[in-house]
């Protein structure tokens, strides 16, 4: 396994479970735990890893912070295209993602707040002033049903015979 | 009406059930499900199943079938859709080329395709190869087609891998059919291109029927090549057997199917017609919705078991029960005859001690004694805490 091939797979791996010891990932791809140890490192240093956060079903853990998706049309720039008003969005704290998509607008920005007037006076004071910014609609999260591959509601448990042939 | 003397009408009993039958022995896995089943809180890595729940696709099909009413009858052979999926699939998986309308018939699993061979092909008297350890139907199966199982054993040393030579010293006059099932429940041994060319050759010069079972296909980690029924002069004398229970997760579904040449297949529906009639409807659209859109999910489920295999197969050599790494199927199945206890003995105090539950390696016939099955069809989870009790378990003998 060449040194690629192994970090696209500690990639998999971590994508399904950040919290996988560098031990079982090693033995799962019969490799070396420092070789893992080493190759994560480097998947970090070279900003592959941007990050790892737990997933939440905030309707369990008890968060009652307010999410809302905006959709903001932009006026590219000349020279940068969508880039600038996508950096300047993406330095608020309170903004949570963000893509540019296809479409009938240009990105797709998730902000958080503790409020609904929060997000509200977010979106109106901070983010449609920006130069460039055209227009926004604001779509506030009701329920989650599905994140980054994990249901947020699991199935119950259904269980196979204990033992068979 | 009298009744009879409580010993006389044992006896009488005793007479209802046919002799073949009567004979038959108990399963041994039966005996130990029993045993687990009785417990609480048990770990188990004696499961003989995919862990995977069937892909959702796979699964709205079959809503999908149901909400459309498709709940009748197929015709015995199956659905000619189907029989098309099944048989371009074997074609360009296996490399052998056959005809859906006439060599090719659904079954129910493996388990019903393997019946109706023995019964299509067996006269009374008639004797089958087939390799030990090994799934606990072969035998059963032949001898309910009235003929004898001769078991050839496979050994450690060897990799668990069936030899020629060892097939050609059990043949005789009476040897009809050589059954094989590669990649191998419950050794997970798999057989490579220049064995599988020396047993066509032996089946060739004796005139052998050949059965192969390859349920476990899909789940190779290494390089799969041909089926058998490829090679030279094998297509027209083998029964090539495979189902959907272990590649997409569909082991409820009872869904398999057998291709050969359309004699024998003819001879397997006919069977099929007057004891099945056919195999579930809707789990047969499934089944095509799985041929044409499943392999994602599939190949997913196969890396998953690749690492697992990973993992169990270094946790049981650095515990001291040694095993190689197996080329397919979810199982292992290492020597545990150097702690000085047998198979049996094995699983039974693994069970009362530490609440894990593996499979004696006899359940497989007496070439298992000295080994046990692993199965890592088990969540990591679960195959973390079963390898740690384990350990326990072996330390604490030594």
């Amino acid at each position: 396994m060449t040194n690629l091939e192994l970090k696209k797979k500690i990639i998999a791996l971590l994508q399904r479970n950040a919290r996988m010891s560098d031990v079982e990932i090693a033995e799962r791809l019969l490799s070396e735990t420092d070789t893992v140890a080493g190759a994560i490192k480097e998947l970090e240093n070279e900003g592959a890893i941007i990050g790892y956060h737990a997933l939440v079903n905030e309707e369990i853990a008890g968060g009652d912070e307010v999410r809302a998706l905006i959709e903001v049309q932009v006026l590219p720039d000349r020279d940068g295209g969508f880039d600038r008003v996508a950096r300047v969005i993406s330095r608020f704290s309170e903004v949570r993602s963000v893509y540019l998509v296809s479409g009938q607008y240009d990105l797709r920005v998730e902000v958080v707040g503790e409020t609904l007037q929060q997000v509200a006076l977010f979106v109106a004071s901070r983010l449609a002033p920006i130069d460039g910014v055209q227009a926004t609609a604001t779509h506030f999260l009701l329920k989650k049903y599905k994140e980054s591959g994990f249901a947020a509601e699991r199935d119950e448990v259904y269980e196979r015979l204990k033992i068979s042939p | 009406m009298k009744f009879m003397s409580a010993s006389k009408s044992h006896h009488e009993r005793h007479h209802w059930v046919a002799g073949h039958i009567a004979g038959l022995p108990r399963s041994g896995i039966r005996d130990f499900f029993e045993l687990v089943s009785a417990r609480d809180e048990v770990v188990s890595l004696g499961i003989g199943e995919p862990d995977f729940v069937t892909p959702w696709s796979i699964r709205e099909a079959t809503i999908y079938a149901l909400d459309q009413g498709h709940t009748s009858y197929t015709s015995n052979l199956g659905l000619i859709s189907l029989r098309r999926e099944c048989c371009r699939y074997v074609q360009s998986e296996f490399g052998v080329d056959y005809q859906p309308d006439q060599e090719c018939i659904v079954t129910v699993g493996v388990s019903e395709g393997l019946d109706l061979v023995m019964r299509a092909i067996l006269n009374p008297g008639d004797e089958v190869i087939y390799h030990q350890p090994a799934f606990v139907s072969y035998a059963p199966a032949i001898a309910m087609a009235h003929a004898r199982p001769v078991p050839v054993h496979t050994r450690e040393a060897d990799g668990f891998v069936l030899s020629a030579a060892d097939v050609e010293n059990k043949i005789t006059p009476k040897t009809k059919a050589l059954l094989l099932n590669y990649p191998n429940n419950p050794t997970g041994a798999n057989l490579g291109e220049p064995e599988k060319a020396a047993l066509a050759k032996v089946a060739v010069k004796h005139d052998l029927l050949v059965i192969t079972d390859e349920i476990y296909s899909e789940l190779t980690y290494g390089l799969r090549g041909a089926s058998i029924a490829a090679y030279p002069g094998m297509r027209e004398r083998t029964v090539f057997l495979h189902g959907f229970s272990k590649a997409y997760a569909m082991t409820g579904y009872r869904i398999g199917y057998a291709c050969g040449p359309h004699q024998l297949i003819d001879a397997m529906m006919k069977v099929h017609q007057y004891s099945m009639m056919c195999a579930c409807g809707f789990a047969q659209e499934a089944a095509v919705e799985a041929l044409r859109n499943g392999r994602d999910e599939r190949e997913a489920m196969r890396e998953e078991y690749r690492q697992r295999r990973n993992v169990i197969v270094k946790r049981l050599n650095d515990m001291g029960l040694p095993c190689s790494l197996p080329d397919g199927a979810f199982y292992v199945f290492p020597r545990i005859s150097d702690t000085g206890l047998d198979s049996q003995q094995f699983a039974m105090r693994l069970l009362e001690q530490k609440n894990v539950a593996v499979v004696p390696g006899t359940a497989f016939g007496e070439a298992g004694e000295g080994y046990v099955r692993c199965s890592y069809a088990a969540s990591m989870t679960d195959i973390e805490t079963a390898m740690t009790r384990m350990r326990e378990f072996v330390n604490e003998l030594s």
